[in-house]
């Protein structure tokens, strides 16, 4: 039995830019199963609170602790940034590259791949390359490049950002399923109603601070503070 | 233009007949030339991948130096090369002087910076593109060089391309170090500059015009081996 890497725990986080504070200081755990969805208006720092968790942003001050060896930690994460990165590959290998690094086989990881694509239902040539999908297959391609290792904590940045409704649909529903599965998602939107679709808890970051953490029920319920009710609303906030 | 239309002749005849001069002085501008554009690639693909990914000290002044290089006069390469490899020099030993290999290290030196450094450059722009993905991923060091040097394949070939193009056509470090000692050292290049001091503007020429078509097929042989300019190619 392989021991869990959650829960995550961030202390005092922060995260300067020239000097600039852009994050922080947050402190909040992450553990158990379902979605978290992070809130809150453009430049809260939705995206570098994600890439602060994964890894991808070294913060300033504070502490992310994962439970377990850190080469460990990373290799059991996954990431979705909210502009798929398109490889040079055809869309197969694409989805098979992370096995690849792994040092699986060349054909078991395109079989594993074949089967990723399947259950993320892109219904693509998979031999064309990436570059010829539309923007709902990129994402799907993206969502089954991160799903085919199987990560215990998934991280998503805005997956639905620039997407259709029935494309939204489409990445909701593997989401659902990732999730059913057994990991751990941790997702930023700026789409209200997703976050109450898929949400089982809620972080509002307003300004770079963490102004609210709840569950979805109580936080849609009542906001407590005028930033995240305003937000709700739909109101213009200075 | 007489001397043009002469040199034209001369080149088509040359070819119909298959002159084994001419086929013997083209098979080697091909060997010393191919040999050095695979030594210089293998160096300096590799190279300008590894500048790009990696953050150090000095990697601003390397990339100064690696496009200052890509202008090294061949002749001064020549005269080193022929310090070195001449008898009283630390390379002496090997008497390679005069040699096609001494050719083949003096067309290597001219072009592995020419190769590292538009290799840099087209792995930078990819680096930019895949950079937060391989951290992501988790991907080795190694690993990244490998995957960018093989998503960049088709920038990096016209990196090793304009390498050739630099060789083939190089005269004055192979003069230099290879003496253009007929069937030894004799490569088109020098051939040229021979008749060209000859007078024989014609054979000059034909030889000139040989050199360019063989720039060209071989160029255009490895596009369409590459599959580059196709429709829905990557």
């Amino acid at each position: 039995m392989v021991s869990p890497i959650l829960p995550l725990m961030l202390e005092d986080v922060e995260l300067l830019r020239g000097g600039r504070r852009i994050l922080g200081p947050i402190t909040l755990t992450v553990g158990g199963a379902g979605i978290t969805v992070v809130m809150g208006p453009n430049g809260a720092g939705k995206t570098s609170l994600l890439r602060a968790m994964h890894g991808l942003e070294r913060v300033s001050r504070g502490w992310v602790l994962w439970q377990g060896e850190a080469e460990d930690v990373r290799a059991r994460q996954a990431f979705v940034f909210q502009t798929p990165v398109l490889m040079r590959r055809s869309v197969i290998d694409c989805i098979a590259y992370p096995l690849i690094l792994d040092g699986r086989p060349r054909r078991e990881a395109r079989k594993a791949a074949e089967k990723q694509a399947e259950a993320v239902g892109l219904g693509v040539t998979l031999s064309a390359p990436a570059s010829v999908l539309s923007g709902g297959e990129r994402q799907k391609m993206a969502l089954a490049r991160a799903l085919v290792r199987s990560p215990e904590v998934l991280f998503l940045d805005e997956p639905c950002a620039n997407l259709d409704l029935h494309s939204t649909a489409e990445i909701e529903r593997i989401l659902i399923a990732a999730r059913d599965d057994g990991t751990r998602i941790v997702m930023s939107t700026h789409n209200i109603g997703q976050a109450r679709r898929l949400a089982d808890d809620i972080l509002f970051l307003f300004d770079g601070r963490l102004i609210e953490a709840g569950a979805n029920a109580a936080f849609f319920a009542g906001p407590g503070t005028p930033e995240a009710r305003a937000h709700i609303n739909g109101d213009l906030l200075p | 233009m007489n001397d043009i239309v002469e040199g034209l002749w001369q080149a088509a005849r040359l070819v119909v007949t298959l002159d084994s001069d001419l086929a013997e002085i083209t098979l080697r501008s091909l060997q010393v030339t191919v040999t050095a554009t695979a030594i210089a690639s293998a160096i300096g693909l590799p190279l300008g991948a590894w500048i790009a990914v990696n953050r150090f000290r000095l990697r601003r002044a390397v990339i100064i130096m690696l496009n200052a290089l890509m202008g090294l006069p061949p002749v001064v390469v020549g005269l080193i090369v022929y310090v070195i490899l001449s008898r009283s020099g630390p390379l002496g030993v090997f008497g390679l002087l005069f040699t096609p290999t001494a050719m083949i290290v003096a067309q290597t030196i001219i072009i592995t910076p020419i190769i590292a450094s538009i290799s840099h450059q087209a792995i930078r722009e990819l680096w930019a593109d895949y950079h937060d993905l391989l951290i992501s991923l988790h991907a080795t060091r190694r690993q990244r060089i490998a995957t960018l040097l093989w998503d960049g394949r088709r920038a990096l070939m016209t990196a090793a391309l304009a390498g050739f193009g630099r060789a083939i056509g190089e005269v004055g470090a192979i003069m230099i170090v290879g003496g253009n000692i007929d069937h030894a050292t004799r490569v088109l290049t020098t051939a040229i500059a021979l008749e060209t001091g000859k007078g024989d503007f014609g054979l000059a020429l034909a030889l000139g015009f040989v050199l360019i078509a063989l720039a060209i097929a071989v160029n255009l042989a490895l596009h369409m081996l590459s599959g580059t300019e196709r429709g829905s190619r990557w």
